[in-house]
């Protein structure tokens, strides 16, 4: 199946990938409305050492720890997207204790936050890849 | 055609059945539960007192789990286990295994208070039927008095803080949360409980209860309506030891989960296996290793070969949105950092992490809890870059465009 991948030899730490995803997954239609002035939760977020960028989101693994380890029942993994039910998750953050990417987030109210791919929001695949301006962040098949 | 047979309906019964069913789509299932209910989140309980959920969101699985996977449910108490007939008795019937797993859970532990006879409205906090037996106890005039100033505790003092009189915790332990914090950590937490008008009285135990009255070993006394016993859990550990297989706090299991008896495997909170952490066996009575262990035990139950791992303590707890991530333990170099917004502690030992505590600022924790799992040889320029945050810098480009740029 497609994931999103990266390659940080072509990331240039623009962190437009974080604005575009808030914004895909904010339900609004103007970006400016989306996220001025606002607290954004991205499901994406650029780490930095140095020189090196690159972005880190949800690996969808083969195997995935934090559905194991999730204790509500929320985190699923179906047709391989890991998944949240944010009306079964309580936000205890066992998720986030055990992701070993850290793509998993705490976020407003009672729950966790990740990346879902945008299959099910307005944009309907990866806004964080649409918007790389140089193609850093790939959604294909591996 | 395999007959796999589950005592006990908690989280490992589930992990158990879609580990046997990631190997065996067809052998026969009977899971035995004496709750008389599908598998739900016990941990969620206390976020159910706060309104935050309700028993059908607290379902574990989607409701056609057990018949997708072929499952038939036995709601009934299994009484006994013969190993030389491979069968389990369950009320009048006996069911034939292959292959066994035990996962009866823990209960509650109640030590023998004196005068605890006399007291109307006492409650244990595990079950949801516990839980509901407390909503209809308490009122916005209840006095609760709470005795564990443990995970269960404390959860179960944030679920009330906002519907009773007063809630005051007992401890004969002189700190919070002792078995995940340690003292700067604990005291930091304890501040926020108290911020919401939860009363701790610390280093002191009850001698006696008489009707609404304890009495503490200091002398104090304290009234109250409602008392909650959250002391501690015992692993059920009976039907193992019933049928001559090694026990000792718990069922004693081996990495594969096997116990002393043959193709009878034990899972979750009524197993001891082997805790890194400490290096030696105990129960790791948290809802994480309950999965992990009844996954990999269903796996080897139906023939494949997976080991648990390395397994040590990880807790995610929180009260009132200020959170706290722990794991590990807490030997070794101690990295501190205390700010305003919460406290940092990594814990190296040469050239491993090998613990931590976040309160507040949790982002990005996994990192550290995969660098423990994994025991990943750290430089000092490692331990430096994680000390300023969790982050995946500290592998070089080319392990990281795997971790990024591959399938994991």
């Amino acid at each position: 199946m497609k994931k999103v991948y990266v390659n940080e030899k072509w990331c240039l730490g623009c962190h437009l990938c974080e604005y575009n995803c808030a914004f895909a997954n904010s339900g609004e239609k103007n970006m400016v409305k989306a996220l001025k002035d606002k607290e954004i939760h991205p499901r994406i977020h650029v780490e930095e050492d140095g020189k090196i960028t690159y972005a880190v989101s949800c690996r969808h693994c083969e195997d995935p720890v934090c559905v194991k380890c999730c204790i509500s029942g929320a985190l699923s993994k179906k047709d391989g997207v890991v998944k949240i039910d944010k009306n079964k998750c309580v936000g205890c953050f066992t998720c986030v204790l055990v992701c070993p990417y850290g793509a998993v987030s705490p976020a407003e109210g009672h729950a966790a936050t990740k990346c879902e791919l945008c299959l099910e929001n307005a944009c309907g695949s990866p806004a964080c890849v649409k918007g790389c301006p140089n193609k850093a962040i790939v959604y294909e098949e591996r | 055609m395999k007959n796999y047979v589950i005592v006990g309906g908690g989280v490992a019964s589930v992990a158990a059945i879609e580990g046997i069913r990631s190997v065996d789509k067809s052998g026969k299932i009977y899971l035995i539960s004496g709750e008389k209910k599908p598998t739900y989140c016990r941990p969620l309980i206390s976020y159910y007192l706060q309104g935050l959920t309700d028993f059908e969101k607290m379902k574990y699985r989607p409701d056609g789990f057990y018949a997708e996977n072929n499952v038939e449910l036995i709601f009934d108490k299994a009484e006994s286990v013969d190993k030389d007939k491979k069968t389990v008795k369950v009320g009048d019937k006996t069911i034939k295994y292959d292959k066994l797993l035990v996962a009866t859970g823990s209960t509650p532990f109640v030590p023998p208070f004196n005068g605890l006879n006399t007291v109307d409205k006492k409650f244990s906090f595990m079950t949801e039927d516990d839980a509901s037996a407390i909503e209809k106890a308490v009122d916005k005039d209840s006095r609760v008095l709470i005795i564990g100033a443990g995970l269960i505790g404390l959860k179960c003092a944030e679920s009330l803080s906002e519907r009773v009189k007063s809630i005051a915790v007992c401890d004969l332990a002189t700190r919070v949360l002792s078995s995940i914090l340690d003292d700067d950590c604990a005291k930091y937490m304890q501040n926020v409980l108290e911020e919401h008008g939860v009363s701790f009285i610390l280093g002191d135990s009850v001698s006696s209860f008489d009707k609404n009255t304890a009495t503490l070993a200091s002398g104090r006394t304290v009234d109250f309506d409602v008392l909650i016993l959250a002391v501690g859990v015992r692993a059920d550990i009976s039907l193992v030891k019933n049928a001559g297989g090694n026990i000792n706090r718990g069922i004693i299991v081996n990495d594969k989960m096997q116990t002393s008896i043959p193709d009878v495997y034990a899972a979750g909170d009524c197993a001891e296996g082997f805790d890194a952490s400490i290096n030696s066996n105990r129960v790791i009575a948290i809802l994480p290793s309950a999965y992990m262990q009844g996954y990999t035990a269903g796996v080897n139950m139906a023939g494949g070969n997976k080991s648990l791992g390395n397994e040590f303590p990880l807790n995610a707890i929180g009260f009132y949105g200020l959170h706290s991530l722990t794991a590990g333990a807490y030997t070794g170099e101690t990295y501190e950092e205390k700010t305003e917004k919460g406290i940092k502690r990594l814990f190296f030992d040469g050239d491993n992490l090998v613990g931590f505590i976040l309160i507040g600022d949790i982002n990005g924790a996994g990192i550290y809890t995969s660098l423990i799992k994994e025991k990943t040889k750290l430089t000092d320029e490692d331990k430096e870059k994680l000390k300023k945050s969790p982050t995946l810098a500290i592998f070089n480009s080319e392990i990281r465009s795997k971790k990024l740029g591959g399938v994991v």
